[in-house]
């Protein structure tokens, strides 16, 4: 079975990342790092380079997981987790997610709320744990 | 002189100052961001003309002319994605300097030498242009046609990846341009009395560049987005400086008259002035390839300075050989002003104020970009469908205030697609809209030649100055032919497999 993270190279990303690794170890499943973007702008912060990969890759490593990182240019982010989840039958889909103020919520939908209500398998939403719980 | 420094203290009055720096920033935004170029800019600009003062629209727009030239060079260093076609060849050593940590330097060396480049250009168009329109004025319609013959041809063979493509682009141009009733029957009006008082060209300069790149990119909206390097504030040493100065020279003299000729453009000559530093590195021959000085503040300064040259023919003879200026030709024309001769005799006030501002253009480029470099950089993150939408939004509006019929928003739809058509059969756009602009005077003085002479086709050569100009065009259209008979000369034949060549030599 496999563990699936939605990554990005942020400390919201980091921290999903590090709670999925601990899920992969303490279940021995494989993890699969996902990093998304829509690619509707030349250049996004969120979109790891390819130096992020390769530290990411080595951090994975010498925490003994078995891990592969994927990055994809999708419509729509929410919904390329929740395919990229059901296709690889992952047992757990873990995100980061981040306060959210009204205004922004009125402007622009939730991914993590699209991916929570979407998802076949269970979803861990995470926290960065410099932004306490406002 | 006297008449620059009038023309000085009109510059820098608050309004014009207010001008000059929308401009100026404008510019640099267009040209960070890659398929937004100052073509489009100032065409979608256009409309504006309708309420403002023209030496204040004149000032805005060569703001955006002289920012979209700084602002291609900063995508091209940390993108490696140029902005502007003229900074195609910065992006070969600027985004390598940037890989190793010099972006800093890079962009330093590029804003300064586009500054040196541009002040320098600027001083020799001052010089020239009223000289040029000199000499102008005494020639007849014959001549006149000729030059205008030159032009069209000039930037139909001389750029882009076909001739074929070339011309096909430069028929379509005069077709437009032939629709209406100029002399007195309608002619491809198709009995539309909408059509019978032609077509503007604003609705025209709007559709190819400003719908037809959306289109285009609506295309292809999603790319895997590009790595971004980091960078502070620009700098350079005094090695850097050392290093930098003579290219900047060098490239101002590449640029300057390749701009200044009727075939005009910034890419060749920053190709040229490219090739030219890396034979004379000296000791730094070795870092061409992985980011060496020169070959960022040569380009650069070359491309600043071509703009500065693609004036000269613009004011002084009306001819215009790049995007940009045939925009704004549009625009002089849109205000009744026909550039050329008589434009210094009859709006003395206006052409200096233009010039004048010229200078407070560049500097003002120099301040804002020097510091702002990172700022501007920022701007790469907007993202595609929010910059399109504005984009088309203010093409619709500016296209529905021609006339304010809605007949011109169909023609822009139209043209749109069109504009769209090209980008993807790789049909250059230039000639298309210089054929359009020039198409009417180009009548105007086959008419009036022919009036003259009664009739009589000889008189198109009558004059010295017309069989000169005949035995450069056709000098023109043959060279390719020669060089073909010519055994064992398979040079690159195009400047864009020259440049294709190129990269590959340096990547080895």
């Amino acid at each position: 079975m496999t563990v699936v993270v939605g990554w990005t190279p942020d400390a919201r990303g980091h921290a999903a990342l590090v709670r999925s690794a601990r899920e992969a170890l303490a279940h021995r499943e494989d993890l699969l790092v996902v990093n998304a973007t829509t690619g509707t702008a030349a250049v996004d912060d969120r979109f790891a380079s390819s130096a992020d990969v390769s530290e990411v890759q080595a951090m994975l490593e010498s925490l003994g997981v078995e891990a592969q990182i994927r990055q994809a240019v999708a419509r729509d982010i929410a919904e390329e987790l929740v395919a990229i989840a059901d296709e690889v039958g992952a047992s757990l889909l873990v995100i980061g997610i981040r306060h959210r103020s009204p205004v922004g919520k009125l402007l622009l939908g939730s991914t993590a709320q699209r991916i929570l209500l979407g998802a076949q398998c269970p979803v861990l939403a995470v926290k960065a744990p410099d932004a306490p719980g406002r | 002189m006297d008449a620059l420094l009038t023309g000085l203290s009109l510059a820098v009055t608050p309004e014009n100052l207010l001008y000059a720096v929308l401009g100026v920033m404008l510019g640099t935004a267009v040209g960070v961001l890659p398929g937004i170029g100052p073509a489009m800019t100032v065409a979608l600009l256009l409309p504006v003309t309708y309420n403002v003062e023209p030496s204040a629209a004149l000032i805005l727009f060569a703001g955006i002319y002289y920012g979209g030239m700084y602002g291609g060079s900063t995508t091209s260093i940390l993108l490696n994605t140029p902005g502007e076609s003229s900074s195609v060849i910065t992006a070969l050593e600027g985004n390598k300097m940037a890989k190793t940590g010099r972006a800093a330097q890079a962009l330093a060396t590029a804003a300064i030498g586009s500054f040196v480049a541009g002040t320098i250009g600027t001083i020799l168009l001052v010089a020239l242009a009223p000289t040029v329109a000199e000499w102008v004025v005494v020639l007849g319609a014959p001549s006149y046609f000729a030059l205008m013959v030159l032009a069209l041809l000039a930037v139909t063979t001389v750029l882009g990846s076909s001739r074929l493509r070339g011309f096909i682009a430069l028929a379509l141009g005069l077709t437009i341009g032939l629709v209406g009733t100029a002399t007195g029957q309608p002619r491809l009006t198709f009995g539309n009395p909408l059509l019978a008082d032609g077509i503007d060209i604003v609705v025209v300069a709007v559709a190819i560049f400003a719908v037809g790149e959306a289109l285009w990119v609506a295309a292809h909206l999603r790319r895997r987005p590009l790595e971004i390097i980091p960078v502070g504030r620009p700098w350079m040493d005094r090695a850097d400086w050392g290093r930098s100065w003579k290219p900047w020279l060098r490239g101002t003299a590449w640029g300057f008259p390749f701009g200044a000729l009727p075939a005009g453009g910034a890419e060749m000559p920053t190709f040229l002035s490219y090739v030219t530093e890396r034979r004379l590195a000296g000791k730094h021959r070795d870092e061409f390839g992985k980011g060496a000085i020169e070959g960022v503040a040569g380009p650069e300064a070359a491309n600043n300075a071509s703009a500065a040259g693609t004036l000269v023919p613009l004011l002084a003879i009306g001819l215009p050989t790049t995007a940009t200026a045939a925009v704004i030709l549009a625009a002089m024309q849109g205000y009744g002003l026909q550039p050329g001769p008589q434009l210094f005799e009859a709006e003395p006030e206006l052409v200096w104020t233009l010039l004048a501002s010229l200078f407070v253009a560049n500097t003002l480029l120099l301040v804002i970009n020097l510091p702002l470099a990172p700022l501007w950089a920022r701007l790469l993150r907007t993202p595609r469908p929010y910059l399109y939408a504005g984009i088309l939004f203010f093409a619709v509006l500016g296209a529905y205030s021609v006339n304010f019929q809605w007949f011109d928003v169909a023609l822009l739809v139209l043209f749109g697609v069109l504009g769209f058509a090209m980008r993807r059969f790789g049909v250059p756009v230039l000639p298309l809209i210089v054929g359009v602009i020039l198409e009417p005077r180009l009548e105007e003085q086959l008419g009036q030649a022919l009036q003259l002479s009664r009739g009589d086709v000889s008189a198109l050569w009558s004059e010295p100055v017309a069989v000169i100009v005949y035995v450069v065009v056709a000098a023109l259209l043959l060279w390719p032919l020669v060089l073909r008979l010519i055994p064992g000369r398979q040079g690159p034949e195009r400047l864009a497999d020259a440049v294709d060549a190129l990269e590959e030599e340096v990547r080895r």
